[in-house]
């Protein structure tokens, strides 16, 4: 009876192997039942494989579009809070129809709120994604690039950030598997003042580890590798120039100061990455920036250059 | 006897495998933007036909690409959604949006979207006055119309690919 017990066990593993973990609990149930039917296990033991199958299911839960959506609001206020926005309608008109353009063709077109940008008024060299989709670029970045497409650049940068999800794994995994659990708590229906109160505790400790990690340390290196290869596939999507990011990191790589707080700080050098890109060979497609799109950035930008 | 039984216990296996393949077909997905529009054509400058919203259960009728053509359950009508608009995630995405005739246990509405809501967004900026709302407000304010994108994208020399199965 045992051994029987163990080789539906392991026909369990290898249909979960199978199926993948969306269908685990399902066709637990499903084994469960079966086993029962014909006798390999008891009803009690049914029973306890249901509900463990139950948990795990549930501390798999992660947070939803709409919480990832306020905790960017959130972390996007810290980051205005750095650095002032800048009030400028023409810029910031040409740089969110860009940004919904390049959103279109990325590998994530939709999020909760959709794409927003924003131009931040500072010299520093820096740029910020949330993982609600607000997207923000310093005028000192923008005067890194020369051409609309070396702005496609930064900004296809910034959507592969949030198209690898990489603000929200700047949480702590403490934090993540706390929130979850009192989420849970709060599923059940338990849920009072003591909870309430643990939630905003925890959403704070969330928007410190993100801001923390975005503003002060910077993500991993590889994080930012990631996104300059998404972002030329972006830019390739669109038939912007994919030489326009190494071209706008040659500018950065001179005008970066060394010790600074900004990209001298959080990010790879630039000279790294571009030796990353050539390494990779990822310029294929190389194109042309046509006049039409050299004019009409200098008259969206040109007066903050 | 025994190997009697393991025939049985392989056989409703196998069996769980192919109904899955058979939902596959058919399969309810569920809407994880704000908003979602049904498109007449597979592409975010087709035709709006109908609206989503976040929580509604959708079904899925043909797939081209990343797009997908979907009907709303409760006949609202049928249209193409970008995949990213949709997860296959079982678990109810926003409380009280169920309806009857879905398979969701109570325990799932139950454990669905609340969490970080406004209302804790809001619990916070009490606790942090200086940080600047005014603007995520603003910038989430500014719309860019279809129009506008095409004449930029046109105008530009520029093109939208991989948007899926556009003719």
């Amino acid at each position: 009876m045992k051994k029987q017990f163990r080789k539906s066990l392991t026909m369990l593993m290898m249909l979960a192997a199978m199926t993948g973990c969306a269908a685990m609990e399902q066709a637990t149930t499903v084994a469960t039942v079966v086993g029962e039917a014909t006798g390999t296990i008891s009803r009690q033991q049914g029973e306890s494989i249901r509900k463990s199958s139950k948990a795990v299911a549930k501390s798999l839960e992660d947070f939803t579009p709409e919480q990832e959506y306020y905790i960017g609001r959130t972390v996007g206020a810290v980051v205005l809070t750095k650095y002032g926005p800048l009030n400028d309608d023409r810029a910031n008109t040409y740089l969110n129809t860009m940004g919904q353009a390049l959103a279109r063709v990325s590998d994530m077109p939709e999020l909760f709120a959709g794409y927003h940008f924003l131009v931040l008024d500072s010299d520093d060299i820096n740029a910020f994604a949330t993982p609600g989709g607000h997207v923000f670029i310093t005028r000192g970045l923008i005067r890194c690039c020369r051409t609309e497409d070396e702005l496609a650049a930064v900004v296809a940068h910034e959507i592969g950030h949030v198209q690898l999800q990489h603000g929200m794994s700047a949480i702590k995994k403490a934090r993540r598997t706390e929130a979850l659990s009192v989420l849970v708590r709060e599923g059940a229906k338990s849920f009072g003042t003591k909870e309430i109160a643990q939630l905003n505790d925890i959403f704070g400790g969330v928007i410190t580890d993100i801001t923390n990690t975005m503003i002060n340390n910077g993500y991993s290196r590889s994080y930012e590798y990631q996104a300059d290869a998404a972002a030329l596939s972006i830019m390739k999507r669109m038939n912007y120039n994919p030489r326009a990011l190494p071209d706008m990191l040659n500018v950065m790589a001179k005008q970066i100061k060394p010790g600074g707080t900004d990209f001298a700080k959080t990010h790879p050098l630039p000279q790294n990455r571009i030796a990353a890109l050539k390494k990779n060979d990822q310029f294929v497609g190389e194109t042309e920036t046509p006049d039409v799109r050299k004019n009409r950035f200098m008259k969206a930008v040109g007066h903050l250059l | 006897m025994f190997r009697h039984r393991s025939l049985i216990i392989c056989l409703a296996l196998l069996g769980v495998l192919f109904l899955n393949a058979a939902a596959e077909a058919q399969k309810s997905m569920t809407v994880q933007v704000r908003e979602g529009q049904l498109r007449a054509t597979p592409s975010h400058f087709g035709k709006i036909t109908a609206k989503t919203y976040y929580g509604d259960q959708v079904t899925v009728l043909e797939e081209k690409g990343d797009w997908k053509r979907v009907s709303v359950e409760d006949g609202k009508g049928q249209g193409w959604m970008h995949g990213s608009a949709l997860t296959s995630k079982r678990t109810v995405l926003k409380a009280g949006r169920s309806r009857a005739g879905t398979s969701v246990s109570q325990d799932e509405i139950a454990l669905a979207g609340k969490g970080f809501s406004e209302e804790v967004e809001k619990e916070y900026r009490k606790n942090n006055a200086n940080l600047d709302y005014a603007w995520i407000n603003r910038m989430e304010t500014i719309v860019i119309s279809p129009r506008q994108m095409e004449n930029f994208i046109e105008d530009g020399r520029l093109v939208l690919r991989n948007e899926g199965g556009r003719p």
